[in-house]
């Protein structure tokens, strides 16, 4: 099972869980996992076609899943993916 | 091999000698006369006419400095203990006219006898900034560096307070804010620059008093306004490092484009609740803001900490690693966040660092980025609207 990290914009929806578990062989298939986990999500992870939003950037481990295959990304029990939408905060 | 007894006679083969009695060796022009400490403490301030010999170094190059075993050779070092190591080695080495200054540059010092000092720095200078000197990384040399280095503060908040200060207190030359609130009792939480008297004055007023009382070396150019496409581009022009400390993703939008145009670094933090990020983007050199977020979220997904709440401390923390990366840009050391964004998370204390790439189609600063006629330069689309979509 993979570990996703939650930003603080998304925990309201996973009951304040900074971190979960997910179980998936891809990156799609871990993100859909917490969805179903996690309903509140879905909205602010995925657009009406079920693609990644912009502004939600995705890593695995520390890299960026746009530079390995995306949502086709490979993920092994090991893995945490990092779910990071941009903060804006400074003061 | 030498007998235990020879050892003992050329021991005793140098003599001690006062500030007065040393300079009259110095003066003479006859000794061949050895600084023996480290570079940063010589570049600091030295005896005219000394030779810079660090006390691992006395063996191996005294053949060099001194060939005939016979030559007068006297030396000093700090307060004495290190010139009187090195007398001892050459001592055993052969050398037999050999002193050292007793209480070493301090008692020189003391005495009113004079130093070569570095040019560009005071007396007072040299003392405040001492620690920094010292280290050999940042030496005399990073010290002027950084005084007279220009840095922008956006934002004299939650993140720029902090960094205000550090950079104040490490002697940036000229510290510019740009801010147009004033200070506000609920800022005072996490906003340590400002202070209880100062509620209600001007935010950029309020942390150039704090600076000017804490370090008077730095020039403080305040700013009373919002940074705007009108005037980004004329406020930014004339500093080495931005440090974003924005509340909003309308303006961050709006520096990176107009510091990419500028090809200025940008040191760029973020803080909400627990959670910060810190990066540093240098135009061309590593990725853009754009290039981490192509697209800023919906406000649903990037409520303010003043709608969220932030933990002060959090402000503290990121602000520094602020600090910490305008230092290392300005004075050329250590290794930038180019390319890296670094996560903390200050109730696990953790800290995650993640890789950010190049975009090689990125609409700023990507390979087919369209090139901006000076006539368009100060012309920015309206990011209230490309935020708001």
């Amino acid at each position: 099972m993979a570990t996703v990290k939650i930003p603080p914009v998304l925990r309201s929806q996973t009951g304040g869980a900074a971190e979960v578990g997910a179980d998936g062989g891809t990156v799609g298939e871990v993100l859909r996992a917490l969805t179903t986990e996690h309903p509140d999500t879905e909205q602010q992870l995925f657009g009406s076609e079920g693609e990644l939003n912009r502004y939600v950037n995705v890593y695995l481990n520390d890299e960026d899943v746009r530079v390995l295959d995306g949502l086709d990304t490979a993920v092994s029990g090991e893995d945490t993916v990092v779910i990071l939408p941009a903060m804006a905060g400074g003061r | 091999m030498a007998s235990p007894t020879d050892t003992t006679q050329q021991k005793a083969a140098f003599e001690e000698l006062d500030p007065a009695a040393f300079r009259r060796e110095v003066d003479s022009g006859d000794a061949v006369v050895l600084d023996t400490r480290e570079p940063h403490e010589h570049a600091e301030a030295h005896i005219a006419g000394s030779e810079l010999v660090p006390p691992s170094e006395v063996a191996a190059r005294i053949d060099e400095l001194a060939p005939d075993t016979g030559q007068r050779v006297v030396l000093y070092c700090r307060s004495g203990n290190r010139s009187h190591k090195g007398a001892e080695e050459l001592s055993t080495l052969g050398y037999t006219n050999l002193a050292h200054l007793g209480g070493g540059i301090l008692a020189w010092q003391e005495q009113g006898q004079p130093v070569v000092e570095p040019e560009g720095m005071t007396p007072e200078q040299r003392m405040r900034y001492s620690r920094h000197t010292l280290l050999p990384e940042i030496g005399v040399e990073g010290q002027l560096k950084m005084l007279n280095s220009k840095v922008l503060l956006i934002g004299a908040g939650g993140l720029g307070s902090p960094s205000a200060l550090y950079l104040a207190a490490a002697g940036i030359g000229t510290l510019g804010i740009i801010d147009d609130d004033v200070v506000d009792e609920s800022n005072l939480q996490r906003q340590v620059i400002h202070t209880t008297d100062r509620i209600g004055t001007p935010k950029t007023e309020s942390a150039r008093i704090q600076i000017e009382a804490l370090n008077p070396d730095v020039e403080v150019v305040e700013y009373r306004e919002r940074i705007s496409a009108e005037n980004i581009l004329d406020v930014i022009a004339d500093y080495d490092v931005i440090v974003d400390g924005v509340d909003n993703f309308p303006t961050r939008y709006l520096l990176n484009d107009a510091s990419v145009r500028l090809r200025k670094p940008v040191v760029s933090a973020s803080i909400l609740a627990f959670d910060g990020q810190i990066s540093t983007f240098a135009p061309f050199e590593g990725p853009c803001y754009r290039c981490l977020y192509p697209t800023p979220p919906p406000p649903e997904m990037a409520p303010s900490c003043g709608a969220a709440g932030v933990l002060g401390v959090m402000a503290g923390v990121m602000g520094l690693l602020q600090a910490n990366e305008v230092i290392k840009l300005v004075a050329g050391i250590g290794e930038p966040l180019i390319g890296r964004l670094l996560l903390y998370e200050s109730l696990g204390t953790r800290f995650t660092e993640l890789k950010v790439r190049r975009d090689p189609d990125c609409p700023i600063c990507g390979e087919n980025a369209p090139e901006i006629p000076p006539e368009e330069m100060g012309k920015f689309p309206d990011y209230e609207l490309f935020c708001a979509r």
